[in-house]
């Protein structure tokens, strides 16, 4: 099919954001809707997500990554959205024109009459943590090598030592595990676990997988591969504690150092960057400071789990359609959302107190400290309370969900903003 | 066994530059290095600035081909199609006790020849690059200070040299002269004997050892003294100017600069070491660059780091020639008198990137002096012709090369917007680049704030396509670096001992 000059909706990336952005704004009347994707098939980073562990939420069933793709890629399919692959977007501008680029396809400049971005996020480095060394071969992101060993079919090591107790560092420990690897420890310089529970109690525990916390690599080893490394604890400072250094041999480090949202794309079409999610400044409707742009799922705030980012996708493809047929009011009455005691982040970082006449509006938000006790997470005007939940904890490495229900209409209304504060019971 | 007129051990900028410059004569000329490609030592890894002239002593070699060199970068960025920007340089005087350094520095400058310099006020200095510390006192002002790719000059000179007829042997290691009675007439690698008349001896860091073999000066010695770097996110913060604090005694300091690559670079620091071949990054060498830098940049942060590394540079330790000039870390330039048939260029650490072509020309003048008839060719091609980087084209360019060649149109790394098309090119390139590395040097793939984690794993399957090798044999940077191990669906049987 010919690509048109003019969408009323268009994506970028095919990820579980933008898949689920595209479908609900065909649903929601927009009627050409184009979604374009750098790689040659649709479905992001699931497609190397071999393991189960998606659709839990959304679908009431644990699914490995392409099975969950799949069911939106059929679904977008079937809906008649139009999907270009292979295809790069080097550059938009805050007008919503695209210029993208691909091997068949040439330079391609696209009008669009609203914009979702939904590039994903990218994986933090050995330059970004600052880690000396050497600079050999055998240094990867983990997720880089979950590509190679999932879906190219190469084992990028041996002997392995993972740096970092994210989810995609010991999942990959776990599937090197499988494939005959030896992993001989996982590092994580926090005095606590930064992936999910379940799966430090499935990827590592399971497998007699070593976790040091409190523990970094103090240098990689080996000129041209990875040799060995020197592994060191470090005090509640991040600073190494003398005497503790020790050689490690491996011949491939991974690296499970977090994740950033991809973002430089939106930035060259004005995007605001909160400098704390390093995602867009979103409101509710998952609409960026600039008209007409949405962003939805990890480019936004990196999301624990798949299910999460394909509700944002409805929610930014369902903003982005109306805006597409001139149904989304132009002006915004934006409350901002502060983030108070123990709060690292709050995404959406404003609502338009308007949409609560609607139905209730879902925040989503990061503690700065863990908090192992009893916990209230309370929704404030600054001075009087409007809401407030449980929880049994709280803890950096997993998001938590409130909602500022409907009910709440009239205090908000009066609100110059909004308070989150996450407090020992 | 193959002959030539002269050869020349090592492919760095020295090298690459001197074999480019002989080019032009009716010579046969053989450019060997021990490495998978060209510029991997010293020429990869530095801070990419032409200097204006005015740090070195007046008299010291290293004064006089910096400040001869200075001028030929113009005319030698046209011809070799290398990016070159004549930004101007600034020494920064941090406080009162500083600004007595720069009138000694202007003064060092005029001493050496160098044009233009003048000191500017704190005021102008703030003016000129907002975010320079509120303590500046005032700067020197040196306009004839650059910027460069160090890694695409010293592969357009290559290339141009091989445009020329030099022939290029790569992997191939120096082990040792061949010598009858006092002359050398040729020598003995890794990939066998070739004879000559001359040797170049720019093996950079082991020209020490080189000459040491043919039994000249034995009480010289190269030691390597590292500097490490950090580079900065371009979309965090970029600096448009080259800011040098005021020098100490054995370095130029801790700088913060721009690059062509727009990103802004940070170091080095200096530490003699007793490896030849330590090029990691330590701990306390960041800790050191991050206070030299935010003295003059305080808004830098080290969190905006997307790369680190090292080079090493190749410290000598010969005494400068000049009566009564007391320097004891001069270049060498020269015929010894001990044997015949040998140039040295020895202890070409900084500004040796920005003397390069200086001491080339020097080589040939040496060869003149030493009677060598040298007959320019009339064929001799000056021109070495720029590949097309997709990211400097505008968007309408973009449409008719991928139109020409869709290769172009399919991006392989993100952040730095490389295609399929650029790496195409340089693996089947005058000097095929067949090594990660060696097309990261010549496209800027993967230095990115990825780092390549995105176009890792596409360029070794590229290679592997292009090489027709298995992608278990696709490396970094030469044999030993492999990516990948095996296949997932090979199984490895464990040793038996």
């Amino acid at each position: 099919m010919p690509i048109k000059e003019k969408y009323d909706v268009v994506v970028i990336g095919s990820g579980p954001g933008g898949l689920a952005a595209a479908i609900e704004a065909k649903k929601n009347g927009a009627e050409d809707v184009l979604i374009i994707e750098r790689d040659v098939e649709p479905g992001g980073i699931l497609l190397q997500c071999i393991h189960s562990g998606f659709g839990l939420e959304v679908f009431g069933k644990d699914m490995p990554g392409p099975a969950y793709a799949q069911h939106f890629i059929s679904d977008a399919l079937t809906a008649g959205i139009e999907l270009l692959l292979d295809t790069m977007v080097i550059d938009i501008t805050p007008g919503r024109r695209i210029f993208a680029c691909g091997k068949h396809g040439g330079l391609i400049d696209i009008q669009a009459r609203a914009l979702v971005l939904s590039m994903g996020c990218r994986e933090r480095t050995r330059a970004q943590i600052r880690l000396p060394g050497t600079r050999p071969a055998g240094v990867y992101t983990a997720g880089t090598a979950q590509r190679w060993v999932n879906v190219e079919g190469y084992m990028p090591g041996r002997n392995f030592v993972i740096l970092g107790s994210g989810d995609i560092g010991m999942i990959m420990a776990r599937r090197l595990t499988l494939e005959g690897a030896k992993v001989e420890q996982v590092l994580e310089v926090m005095p606590y676990l930064t992936g999910l529970t379940r799966n430090y109690v499935q990827c590592l525990m399971d497998f007699g997988i070593p976790l040091h916390l409190s523990h970094t690599v103090n240098r990689i080893i080996g000129n041209k591969r990875v040799e060995a490394i020197e592994s060191i604890q470090v005090d509640e400072r991040w600073q190494p504690v003398p005497g503790t250094a020790q050689v490690v041999p491996c011949d491939t480090l991974l690296l499970s150092v977090g994740l950033i949202p991809e973002n430089e794309l939106s930035r060259k079409a004005g995007v605001k960057i909160d400098p704390i999610t390093a995602g867009p400044w979103v409101d509710d409707g998952f609409e960026t400071n600039v008209p007409g742009i949405f962003a939805a799922g990890n480019v936004v705030h990196v999301y624990d789990l798949v299910d999460w980012v394909t509700e944002a996708g409805y929610a930014a493809g369902r903003s982005a359609a109306q805006f597409a047929l001139r149904e989304r009011e132009k002006e915004r009455r934006h409350i901002p959302m502060i983030a108070g005691l123990n709060v690292r982040y709050i995404v959406p970082q404003a609502i338009d107190k308007e949409n609560l006449k609607e139905g209730d509006i879902r925040l989503q938000l990061r503690v700065t400290q863990p908090l192992e006790k009893l916990v209230w997470i309370e929704i404030s005007d600054g001075e009087n309370s409007i809401t407030r939940k449980r929880a049994p904890y709280a803890r950096p490495g997993e998001i938590i969900t409130l909602t500022i229900p409907q009910r709440a209409y009239d205090q908000v209304a009066k609100a110059g903003q909004l308070r989150v504060d996450v407090t020992k019971r | 066994m193959d002959s030539y007129d002269v050869i020349i051990i090592g492919g760095g900028v020295v090298g690459c530059m001197t074999a480019r410059t002989l080019s032009r004569y009716t010579l046969r000329v053989l450019l060997i290095d021990q490495e998978a490609d060209i510029g991997m030592g010293a020429s990869s890894a530095n801070s990419a600035i032409v200097h204006a002239g005015y740090d070195p002593l007046p008299g010291t070699l290293k004064a006089k081909m910096n400040v001869a060199a200075n001028p030929l970068w113009d005319a030698l960025a046209g011809e070799l199609n290398f990016p070159f920007e004549r930004r101007g340089d600034y020494v920064v005087a941090v406080g009162p006790g500083e600004l007595a350094r720069l009138d000694k520095l202007l003064e060092q400058g005029k001493a050496n020849g160098v044009p233009g310099m003048h000191t500017i006020s704190a005021d102008e200095m703030r003016h000129r690059e907002p975010n320079i510390t509120p303590d500046t006192s005032g700067a020197l002002w040196a306009p004839t200070g650059g910027i460069c790719d160090p890694f695409a000059v010293t592969i357009a000179a290559a290339e141009n040299a091989l445009q020329n007829g030099v022939t290029l042997k790569l992997d191939t290691a120096f082990t040792g002269f061949i010598i009858e009675g006092k002359k050398i007439t040729g020598i003995h690698t890794s990939h066998g004997d070739f004879g000559c008349r001359w040797v170049v001896n720019a093996a950079g860091m082991y020209a020490d050892e080189v000459m040491h073999q043919a039994g000249v000066r034995p009480e010289f010695q190269i030691t390597a003294r590292r500097g490490e770097y950090a580079i900065l996110d371009r979309a965090e913060i970029t600096i448009s100017n080259v800011l040098f604090p005021v020098p100490s005694n054995i370095s130029k300091g801790i700088l913060v600069t721009a690059t062509l690559h727009g990103n802004t670079l940070v170091g080095p620091n200096a530490e003699n070491l007793p490896d030849k071949e330590e090029h990691s990054v330590s701990p306390g060498g960041m800790a050191e660059l991050w206070e030299g830098a935010k003295r003059l940049i305080p808004s830098l942060q080290p969190r905006h780091t997307i790369a680190v590394f090292a080079g090493l540079r190749a410290s000598g330790n010969a005494a400068c020639a000049t009566p009564g000039v007391d320097y004891g870390h001069d270049f060498v330039i020269e015929i010894p008198r001990e044997v015949e048939g040998l140039v040295n260029l020895g202890g070409i650490e900084s500004p040796g990137l920005t003397a390069a072509p200086a001491i080339a020309l020097r080589v040939v003048e040496l060869l003149k002096d030493a009677g060598e008839k040298l007959t320019e060719k009339h064929d001799f091609q000056p021109i070495r012709p720029a590949r097309p980087i997709f990211r400097h084209l505008t968007h309408d360019e973009q449409a008719s090369l991928i139109r020409r060649d869709s290769r172009y149109g399919r991006v392989v790394c993100r952040c730095e917007l490389v295609t399929e098309g650029e790496i195409m090119a340089e693996i089947h390139g005058p000097i095929p680049a067949t090594t990660y590395d060696a097309i990261k040097r010549r496209t800027w793939l993967g230095t990115g704030r990825c780092l390549g984690g995105f176009d890792m794993p596409r360029v070794v399957d590229i290679l592997s396509r292009e090489l027709k090798i298995p992608p278990e044999t696709v490396t970094k940077k030469g044999p030993g670096s492999e990516f990948l191990i095996r296949s997932t669906k090979d199984v490895e049987v464990a040793d038996a001992h």
